[in-house]
């Protein structure tokens, strides 16, 4: 590959890996140019472990074997029962709005992404790197700047046009995350009333970390119209819903993170 | 081995990361869809709050639109050299991705697909969807300049390394 010549004086190299997993594809963009590669390598390592675990496609995953009950929890490996957790904790937190047991199943997917990432990312941070991203499938952390002096640039997806972008927000050392009704194979039910959920076009969550604003956007959507303001009471996390209505509604804190 | 399908590569370029989408592109009265806000739009138009109480009335106090401003396309400063660049092969979990980015007066003007998947009716059937789409991506994020996407149903990367790779070739 030909020497590429640098759009701006003093832009770091930048290593991007990609793998389809989980269903969807994870991307690691990693700036920091001294991290050995084998970074990225255990990194990918632990993704595989994970789709392993906790994949509810894989008949032979711990969680699909929990779900039916041929395993109970305290069988389970440390990382499901800490994920577990984590879920009960976010159903009381959202009244119930946000339950990885409805329907009979036992489905931790719309926390497990955006927690995997962010183990990955204590990955990375021990192996020295400080400026990369990582999105899974749409699940979105990143850490320091892709280029000194900037933030990462994170465009929300447009909830009816898949080319087009709502927004752009620009972050350091946070975590987006966004629920929509447009998801691939996720059709995302309210727990409190039975039937999909009805209310915005999309959620999208900020905050520090991967793991509650994937939960908490999952939540904020089956809310509807009161998800952002749920999410404004939480401290530290910020909301933005594109609504059917061709209107945005969100946290006071997103103004600042909207860039041109 | 679709699995195995890892992409390494080093660039400095902008990065562009685009979308695939599996249903039909959507045909009219949508919510206005641009590629980012301009600076005044952002300062002009900001999100309203939401108010924890409840909905937000339809009518009436009506939040402020979603941005309906074009993006502001960027002066020519790209450093692109002018010319026709093909990209690497890439590999997805449906077949290989390459393209070929056309530069002109410094700016992409189009990108061909030389290579989409095909190998079965559906890949084809949502190549002959998303393609057009991604052009329109690539087009567009030239001035964006977005480093990832939030939302995603599926990130076409190896549309995007592929696009990545003519234009290291464009700026070599």
């Amino acid at each position: 590959m030909p020497e590429p010549k640098p759009v701006e004086a003093g832009a770091p190299a930048r290593r991007v890996r990609l793998e389809p997993l989980m269903g969807t594809v994870i991307t690691l963009d990693l700036r920091d140019a001294a991290v050995p590669t084998a970074a990225a390598d255990s990194v990918f390592a632990w993704f595989h472990e994970v789709d392993a675990v906790f994949s509810t496609f894989r008949s032979d995953s711990e969680i699909s074997r929990l779900s039916r009950g041929e395993l109970s929890e305290s069988q389970c490996r440390r990382e499901v029962r800490e994920v577990l957790g984590l879920c009960e904790e976010v159903r009381q937190l959202s009244g119930g709005s946000f339950d990885v047991r409805h329907g009979g199943t036992l489905d931790p997917s719309a926390l497990v992404k955006g927690w995997s990432v962010e183990r990955a990312a204590g990955l990375l941070t021990t192996a020295g790197a400080r400026n990369f991203a990582i999105n899974a499938g749409g699940d979105v952390l990143v850490r320091g700047e892709p280029v000194p002096g900037q933030p990462w640039r994170v465009g929300v997806r447009h909830p009816e046009v898949a080319d087009r972008v709502a927004a752009v927000l620009g972050v350091r050392n946070l975590a987006v995350a966004t629920s929509g009704a447009y998801e691939r194979g996720r059709h995302i039910a309210d727990p409190r009333r039975g039937g999909p959920a009805s209310g915005p076009l999309s959620m999208t969550v900020v905050g520090p970390s991967l793991t509650y604003a994937d939960a908490y956007a999952t939540a904020a959507f089956v809310m509807g119209d009161d998800g952002a303001g749920w999410v404004g009471g939480i401290g530290g996390y910020e909301a933005l819903a594109i609504t059917a209505r061709g209107t945005t509604v969100s946290t006071p804190g997103i103004a600042a993170l909207i860039v041109p | 081995m679709p699995y195995r399908a890892a992409v390494t590569l080093a660039a400095t370029a902008a990065a562009l990361m685009l979308l695939l989408s599996f249903r039909t592109p959507p045909s009219t009265s949508l919510l206005p869809a641009v590629a980012t806000p301009t600076p005044s739009a952002s300062a002009a138009t900001p999100a309203p709050s939401a108010t924890p109480s409840g909905a937000p009335p339809s009518g009436g106090a009506s939040p402020t639109p979603a941005a309906t401003q074009t993006p502001t396309p960027t002066p020519s400063s790209t450093g692109l050299k002018n010319g026709t660049f093909t990209g690497s092969a890439v590999s997805n979990p449906f077949g290989n991705v390459q393209v070929q980015v056309v530069v002109a007066g410094g700016r992409i003007t189009d990108v061909k697909a030389l290579q989409y998947p095909t190998a079965h009716a559906q890949s084809a059937y949502i190549s002959s969807i998303v393609v057009p789409e991604l052009r329109t991506e690539v087009l567009q994020a030239q001035s964006a300049r977005i480093n990832l996407i939030s939302g995603a149903t599926y990130t076409s990367e190896g549309y995007a390394q592929s696009v990545q790779s003519a234009l290291d070739q464009a700026h070599a």
